[in-house]
């Protein structure tokens, strides 16, 4: 198995820049709005991480359905192919960044708000679990065998520890929660959230999935130098292994 | 702007920001070592 061809194609390309640069532009709206959203009657100043906080959750949300459907399409022998196997790797990684984000701003904002940094509650315990599940697959990813075996491996770990993501999110409606239920998924979401909230909250999910898609493309390639690297590296010693028998 | 809305808006773009740089720093890395170690 070889992925040389594929190090040789570089994803940076003029959609990969033009992906950065809306990403950029997402984001320093999203902050922009934000940050000047106006003070709420419930939580003051701190409802303005609406326009992060979600965002953030979702992006992990995807990131790790990613890695799941590509583990998938690696195990399915049709579409069998290491690149899948590069990309879900790579999803997993920025997942992990999206999940402690996800909890760094959530404590931050449940501080002030609930009077802790953390509790016990479904969502919150269950977006720990998730971290946990993402940093054991990638913990998977690095014990030494061949590629194609670290990838089934991993590939069955991602696929059955996605089941954490849907019992994540309807954690709120199954369980009794100090975290917020679901403000859009209603009859009335203005009922929950004000229009301007709301947006905000809509233009921080934009952005960080921008922010995701371009991570991920920039970090499979990065997986596929680091394949092609080290095919040559174990090209190089088999080469002088067989220098050395025949110098004996 | 409060301090704790800060510190949540600023460790994200620290942290997303930090975590961009290092992948394109390997990513520029890798590519040299490979551009290096190709037959001229």
């Amino acid at each position: 198995m070889t992925v040389t061809s594929d190090a040789r194609t570089p994803s940076s390309g003029p959609l990969t820049m033009a992906l950065g640069i809306a990403s950029l532009l997402a984001l320093g709206v999203t902050v922009a709005i934000g940050i000047s959203l106006p003070t709420t009657v419930e939580q003051g100043d701190y409802s303005r991480l609406i326009a992060i906080h979600p965002g953030l959750a979702w992006a992990s949300y995807v990131a790790f359905g990613v890695a799941a459907l590509s583990s998938a399409a690696w195990v399915w022998p049709r579409t069998r192919d290491i690149r899948w196997d590069l990309l879900a790797g790579a999803s997993m990684e920025v997942a992990v960044v999206f999940t402690a984000l996800t909890l760094i701003t959530g404590s931050i904002w449940g501080r002030p708000t609930w009077g802790v940094w953390w509790t016990w509650d479904a969502r919150l315990t269950l977006s720990a679990l998730m971290l946990m599940l993402e940093l054991g697959y990638l913990a998977l990813r690095r014990v030494p065998g061949e590629p194609e075996a670290t990838a089934s491996r991993s590939a069955y770990a991602a696929m059955l520890s996605v089941v954490v993501v849907p019992i994540n999110h309807f954690a709120v409606e199954w369980w009794r929660t100090l975290h917020q239920g679901r403000s859009l998924l209603q009859s009335n979401p203005q009922r929950e959230l004000d229009g301007e909230f709301i947006g905000a909250m809509m233009l921080g999910f934009l952005a960080m999935t921008l922010i995701y898609c371009w991570l991920v493309s920039h970090r499979t390639r990065v997986a596929r130098l680091e394949l092609a690297e080290h095919e040559v590296l174990l090209a190089q010693a088999l080469q002088e292994r067989r220098a050395e028998e025949i110098s004996v | 702007m409060n301090g704790y809305v800060g510190a949540g808006y600023g460790v994200t773009l620290v942290v997303l920001g930090a975590y961009a740089w290092w992948i394109l720093r390997r990513g520029r890395s890798l590519t040299k070592k490979r551009s290096q170690q190709r037959p001229r």
